[in-house]
């Protein structure tokens, strides 16, 4: 008997060691990573915040081209781009319609689908106009070792004359990437980035540090020094997720706010537990999202309470949108520019076209404010809760209601 | 079971008793709840308020109506692991089926009944009559809902249905004094649980513990095995069903709502006392078991945990309770003559010597040997 109580609190000690030593580890996979092809050699800002994620010069840069006006046509902002170093595309062109795979890292969320609508609507133009005669996908369901195989298939037996990869995951994708520019077919890469610049092209918008910078701004200048603030993040280790919390995080200890980090999973039942309990245990003066999926469970969570709203930031999804404007609670939706998607197909046209386009192609991205917001609500009345309202698709056929009826190719 | 033991017992035994069961393994659950309950107060006394503590029952009830629905399945002998991936469906079915149109409620709800029903309905032939084992079986079933939800929905939020189906999980009887609110969630918690107190109680509930505890006598009794845990798989997708629709109500329509549950659900029913494996629990302890838990993540909240922490304290809270319950059992379990012979399957530990005796098992009896001696 005694024995096995001995046994039985060893055991106990022993797990509890064992999440000790976990927190401890570093395991190299989970490092996070310097921004892909722009900063390689980049290490992490020296002082400024305690937050691994947290990149000085990348900070900086993205800090700065907040304010940068973007080039080229005013109307389209997805052939937009900031600070350009333009590259000569002449080696790749060619006549004809071209074949373009896509290996897509999934569409599991409203973002994705919302993006993967537009593009398939891009295509159609593009099918139109004779540039691209049909594109192949591989949706790797949020899995880097299919997303692997995805691109493998396409080097080896896809028939393609571009490659377009929306990587999964920054490091582990980037094998592949090189074996698909080893093909010396062109390569594009948008939205999630990967440690080479093999790629002709790498598109996306400013950034998550400029999306923390943003938000975190907003929420400064409506609070005050010692408020609370409730920080939703939906999981931890994704770099674009990671980098707009250490921005936000920084700033936020710079100027005094009280920010209480939670990870939801964007589980809605999640989020309305965590505010709940953050509004028992005292005044909430301020929600930040490092995605706007979920928003709505969060502000319900005040109404269940019966707590006065706080000021918050979201995203440009409609159903944060709406409530936004139902509630009038003093709001921001800060933007991870949706439009990208078109991008890459038409990067991808001028590649073959022999044009000059950006070698990082850096799109804009700026946060809807309040006095837009009447305007977005209004261009997007009939779109379904999880759109986008940056989507940049309304000049595309089908419009509006391959997007109203959320048409999921 | 224990019911029949207490007929027996006079006054003073039974103080003796409530007060030693809580420091047993079924009890421990209900000691466990009460040092957390005053832990998050300690933190924050307004917690302990009429007003946020029914909050925290509304938010409790879902999870605590599907612990009470794997209870009937655990207790017979199998496990449900079905009944997230069920509750996302059912989320998902509601969002968009009902809309913004009101007058849909009360049909969409019955076909979600149905539906639910159904899933269960096959879960438990498949179990019983092609001998398939559950976890197996429910595993497929957790995995098929979960793709038909991904090809509907493509894993992104739809929109949420008409506010007056939310209310059923989000709203109550409003302006009551001192609780100010009665959650319609805390009203549907107590049926179902009253419900299922009564059904433990009747012929039909005894003989799910029996074949929880012995298929082969249960069968010899007369028992329709196949039938009774068809009933427990059907029982369990409706409470799915019913946790659906309150959290649809109480958050929203989402593919991660419901996502893990199984194991919420499963982890409450052990805390609860509950034995993996069948034939002995009580289903009390296991919706404890789920306020319980809840009652975990509330403290962790309240101690202002890092994030980063959470889930490895979580789970080393959760191994040493379920340790401690375990340890507990075989602290009981002194004198020799009290053995079973199938381990995890401890007799009633207060128990009368007639209810101790040694029971046959001819289907599993060599494990026995090697437990009996310590």
């Amino acid at each position: 008997m005694q024995r096995k109580k001995m046994l039985v609190f060893a055991a106990m000690v022993s797990a509890a060691a064992l999440v000790g030593l976990a927190g401890c580890t570093t395991d190299p996979a989970v490092t996070p990573p310097s921004d892909a092809a722009t900063t390689p050699a980049e290490s992490q800002g020296p002082e400024a915040s305690s937050n691994e994620w947290f990149d000085a010069a990348l900070y900086q840069k993205q800090y700065d081209e907040r304010g940068v006006t973007p080039e080229g046509p005013a109307d389209q902002p997805y052939l937009q781009h900031i600070n350009a170093e333009m590259i000569d595309t002449a080696a790749y062109k060619a006549d004809g319609a071209k074949k373009a795979c896509f290996a897509n890292a999934s569409i599991s969320n409203p973002w994705r689908q919302t993006g993967w609508i537009t593009m398939n609507q891009q295509l159609k133009v593009l099918q139109d106009s004779g540039a691209i005669s049909s594109m192949e996908t591989r949706d790797a369901q949020d899995s880097d070792d299919t997303q692997i195989a995805d691109i493998d298939y396409f080097i080896n037996e896809g028939d393609c004359d571009i490659f377009l990869i929306s990587p999964n995951s920054t490091a582990a994708m980037t094998p592949a990437v090189e074996r698909a520019c080893a093909t010396d077919k062109p390569v594009v890469v948008f939205d999630r980035g990967v440690q080479t610049d093999c790629p002709v092209t790498f598109i996306h918008p400013i950034g998550g540090f400029a999306w923390g910078i943003d938000t975190a701004e907003y929420l400064i200048d409506n609070l005050k020094a010692g408020d609370k603030v409730v920080a939703l993040r939906i999981l931890p280790g994704v770099d674009v997720l990671e980098q707009r919390w250490a921005a936000a995080d920084k700033l936020f200890q710079e100027a005094g706010i009280d920010a209480t980090d939670y990870f939801t999973g964007a589980d809605p039942a999640e989020i309305k537990k965590i505010i709940s309990d953050e509004l028992a245990k005292g005044d909430v003066q301020g929600v930040w999202m490092d995605a706007g999926d979920g928003a709505v469970a969060a502000i319900e969570a005040f109404e269940d309470a019966g707590k006065p709203y706080p000021v918050m930031t979201g995203e440009d999804e409609m159903s944060f949108l709406r409530k936004w404007k139902d509630t009038g609670l003093t709001g921001l939706a800060p933007v991870y520019s949706n439009f990208q998607w078109r991008t890459p197909l038409l990067a991808a046209q001028k590649i073959f076209a022999g044009e000059q386009i950006p070698k990082e192609w850096v799109l804009p991205q700026s946060p809807i404010t309040v006095d837009e917001l009447d305007d977005y609500l209004a261009r997007n009345s009939g779109m379904p809760d999880g759109h986008y309202a940056k989507f940049g698709g309304e000049n595309l056929p089908g419009y509006p209601e391959v997007w109203e009826k959320r048409m999921i190719p | 079971m224990s019911r029949q033991a207490d007929a027996q017992l006079s006054g003073s035994q039974r103080i003796s008793r409530a007060l030693l069961t809580l420091i047993s393994p079924r009890g421990a659950v209900f000691l466990l709840l009460i040092v957390l309950l005053l832990a998050i107060t300690a933190l924050n006394p307004s917690f302990a308020e009429p007003g946020q503590f029914i909050r925290f029952i509304q938010r409790v009830a879902p999870i605590a109506i599907v612990a009470i629905g794997q209870y009937f399945v655990i207790v017979a002998g199998e496990f449900d692991l079905s009944m997230g991936s069920l509750v996302t469906a059912q989320v998902v079915i509601a969002g968009n089926l009902i809309g913004q149109d009101d007058s849909r409620s009360i049909p969409v709800l019955i076909g979600m009944l149905v539906f639910g029903a159904l899933v269960g309905l096959v879960n438990g032939l498949v179990t019983s009559l092609l001998r398939v084992p559950s976890f197996i079986v429910t595993l497929g079933m957790m995995l098929a809902l979960l793709g038909g939800v991904l090809y509907w929905t493509g894993g992104a939020a739809t929109g949420n249905p008409a506010d007056g189906f939310r209310e059923i999980g989000r709203g109550g009887i409003r302006n009551v004094p001192v609780l100010d609110i009665i959650p319609w969630a805390v009203l549907v918690l107590a049926a179902v649980l009253a419900a299922a107190i009564w059904f433990t109680k009747t012929p039909f509930g005894r003989s799910i513990i029996a074949v929880g505890d012995n298929e082969t006598t249960a069968r010899f009794a007369g028992i329709r095995v196949w039938w009774v845990k068809t009933s427990t798989f059907i029982l369990s997708s409706l409470s799915a069903t019913i946790a659906g629709v309150l959290l649809v109500g109480y958050a929203g329509v989402h593919p991660k709502v419901g996502q893990g549950y199984e194991f919420i659900a499963i982890t409450a029913v052990v805390l609860g006392g509950v034995v993996l494996g069948g034939g002995r629990g009580w289903v009390v302890a296991a919706a404890a078991g789920a306020f319980a838990l809840e009652a975990l993540f509330t403290l962790l909240n309240f101690a202002g945990v890092a994030s980063t922490w959470r889930d490895g304290i979580q789970g080393v809270i959760i191994i040493a309770a379920v340790a401690y319950s375990a340890a507990v059992f075989r602290g009981r379990r002194k004198s020799p003559s009290v053995t079973s012979p199938i381990s995890g399957k401890e007799p009633e530990p207060f128990a009368e010597p007639a209810h101790s005796a040694p029971q046959s098992r001819p289907n599993e009896g060599n494990h026995s040997t090697q437990k009996e001696v310590q």
